[in-house]
């Protein structure tokens, strides 16, 4: 049965309407103002400075420089480095950890997890970290930006939940038949628990991929550099002017601006075209998150 | 004691795989976790690099005093407690309402093309965001554009102190809207259907439904929410900070944790900057207790 709406029903529903398209407007016209001006000839960019519709004047030369700098070349390799190898250290360490602290009759969960839990309320803080970085000879190394941040406790406490949803039938009668604990968790509880282990990948993924703070400060070595630290030397000390060599220095300024956009969807296009596929996944990952225990 | 630690040399026998799998984990945790708060003990010694934490001197509460008699200690704090308290009024509630909003819209596609674009920015690095805010704020950015457009003066807003919390805030709220309604839209939507239909059978309208059902509802998820927000509350995006500010604006940028990168990190004054770190950070913790205390003492969810 369908009811009638009243006026005010209907006001309602177009005045929402409204502010829901003019929130995606908001949200996605800046992104779009980046990818055209990226593409656009660098002279209508500087006249169209703010309100670009379309590409104009079709122009790749600033990919073109983006992709002969030597840094960003050198940053993209380290950043796939620290997004492959750090995830791969943290989805196994979470999966042990999730799995060894789902388990009910092991004595020694209960204090671990307190352990893990304190950590998200209390934490020692950057100086001694970085002083203990240094005490493990880790500074200027690839490890320092991958160690600090191996497990995360929550990450960790929406494996759990995940795993502890496994029916316990499956790994009952999986024991009856000889199985240990490893054989359980790689054979049984995580390739069931398949779509947290997407979400995870996403989390993880997408925090080595855009994370730059650590780099900053452990690393001195530019060969190490990941992407956002080359980013931030672009985007925010403003820096094109080593790959604009060969330009005149009229055309210099202009063409840096596309440069920078350009960098914008290198660094960005990878991780937007990865989430509408795990989206599904993630919000109910969010959700365990949030609702635990 | 004595059969505890019988029935645990049983139980880690019978276990040991297990006990095998928490070993890395259980690293890492006392190693990069608990490590650096074994390290926390410099803030009340000199820290000399070559005595190591055990070797340098103790000194009581010297550098706490120091910091609490510093010319900063008014300013960073005064920056710190505003740009909490402007993200816990302005950014919070946005996804929330956001979230109730959305779950007006009855069109199924339009509803999750609306979401999809929303999650969008969370995904986009803090440089990236930053940098943009640079770019579309600048004196002769996007913004002033429109604002020329009106005929109004253009605006230095990232080379003013007056304007930093402004658009730290907004950029948040643009970057997080969606993302932040995730949960508020998942609790919503496990609201029982049928409160739904008696409140309607009792003739209450849209809104009078959205007070009386949809937010009562959701009451236990945004109490959970606030009181995590209330446990950041002192360590607001100093990331972000560090990105988007100059000595320009340190008036009203500079927070207590940029105060301790700087004086940490980039001077090197250890054990002063471990002190102001501690102090941070032991503000923040009671902050939670005290949210959670209030929480379960009002009889609402809680988080332990």
């Amino acid at each position: 049965m369908l009811m009638k709406r009243s006026l005010g029903e209907q006001t309602f529903d177009i005045g929402n309407s409204i502010l829901m398209i003019l929130i995606s407007l908001m949200t996605l016209y800046p992104l779009l103002y980046v990818l055209f001006s990226s593409l656009s000839d660098p002279q209508y960019v500087v006249q169209n400075r703010g309100l670009l519709l379309y590409p104009q004047g079709l122009n790749f030369d600033a990919y073109r420089m983006v992709f002969r700098n030597p840094n960003i070349l050198t940053g993209f390799g380290n950043t796939l480095f620290y997004v492959t190898v750090g995830t791969g250290i943290n989805i196994l360490l979470t999966a042990l950890g999730a799995y060894a602290l789902s388990r009910k009759n092991v004595m020694l969960t209960n204090p671990v997890m307190f352990l893990i839990v304190f950590t998200m309320f209390f934490e020692g803080g950057l100086i001694p970290l970085y002083l203990l970085m240094r005490n493990l000879d880790l500074l200027d190394t690839r490890l320092a930006v991958i160690l600090p941040s191996a497990v995360s406790a929550f990450n960790l406490i929406i494996m759990r939940t995940a795993f502890q949803s496994v029916p316990e039938s499956l790994e009952e009668s999986a024991r009856i038949d000889g199985a240990g604990d490893w054989t359980i968790l790689f054979r049984i509880v995580l390739p069931l628990s398949m779509p947290v282990v997407a979400v995870m990948i996403l989390f993880y993924g997408v925090s080595h991929w855009n994370s730059w703070f650590f780099a900053t400060i452990f690393l001195q070595t530019r060969d190490y550099f990941p992407l956002q630290v080359i980013l931030r030397e672009i985007l925010i000390s403003n820096d094109t002017n080593a790959m604009s060599v060969g330009v005149g220095t009229s055309d210099q300024m202009a063409i840096g601006e596309t440069i920078k956009y350009a960098t914008i969807i290198i660094a960005t296009v990878p991780i937007l075209f990865l989430y509408p596929f795990l989206q599904k996944y993630f919000v109910k990952g969010v959700m365990i998150g949030a609702i635990k225990e | 004691m004595r059969s505890y630690l019988i029935r645990l040399q049983k139980d880690l026998l019978k276990n040991k795989a297990i006990y095998f799998m928490l070993l890395p984990v259980l690293a890492y945790y006392l190693i990069f976790q608990y490590g650096p708060m074994y390290g926390l003990q410099i803030a009340f010694k000199d820290f000399i690099p070559a005595k190591g934490f055990l070797g340098s001197p103790w000194v009581g509460f010297k550098h706490f005093e120091d910091f609490f008699g510093s010319v900063y200690f008014g300013r960073i704090l005064k920056n710190t407690l505003l740009l909490s308290l402007y993200s816990l009024v302005f950014f919070f509630p946005t996804g929330i309402i956001f979230a109730l909003l959305l779950n007006e819209i009855k069109g199924r596609i339009f509803r999750k093309a609306v979401q999809t674009i929303s999650y969008m920015p969370h995904f986009i690095s803090m440089v990236v965001i930053v940098g943009m805010m640079f770019d579309f704020l600048a004196r002769d950015g996007l913004v002033n554009n429109i604002i020329a457009m009106f005929g109004l003066e253009p605006v230095s807003f990232m080379r003013s102190p007056g304007w930093f919390r402004t658009t730290y805030i907004s950029s948040e709220i643009w970057q997080n809207i969606g993302w932040s309604s995730i949960v508020y839209l998942a609790a919503i939507s496990s609201i029982n259907p049928s409160l739904y239909e008696a409140a309607r059978m009792d003739g209450a309208s849209r809104w009078k439904q959205m007070w009386h059902v949809t937010l009562p509802g959701i009451m236990p998820t945004v109490t959970i929410m606030f009181i995590l927000f209330i446990g950041k509350f002192m360590t607001v995006g100093f990331e972000k900070i560090i990105l988007m500010y100059n000595p320009v604006i340190y008036e009203t940028a500079d927070v207590i944790q940029t105060f301790v990168y700087r004086k940490g990190i980039l001077e090197a004054n250890y054990s002063y900057s471990a002190a102001v770190g501690l102090f941070n950070a032991a503000i923040s913790f009671t902050l939670l207790i005290g949210a959670n205390m209030t929480a379960k003492r009002l009889g609402e969810t809680k988080l332990w």
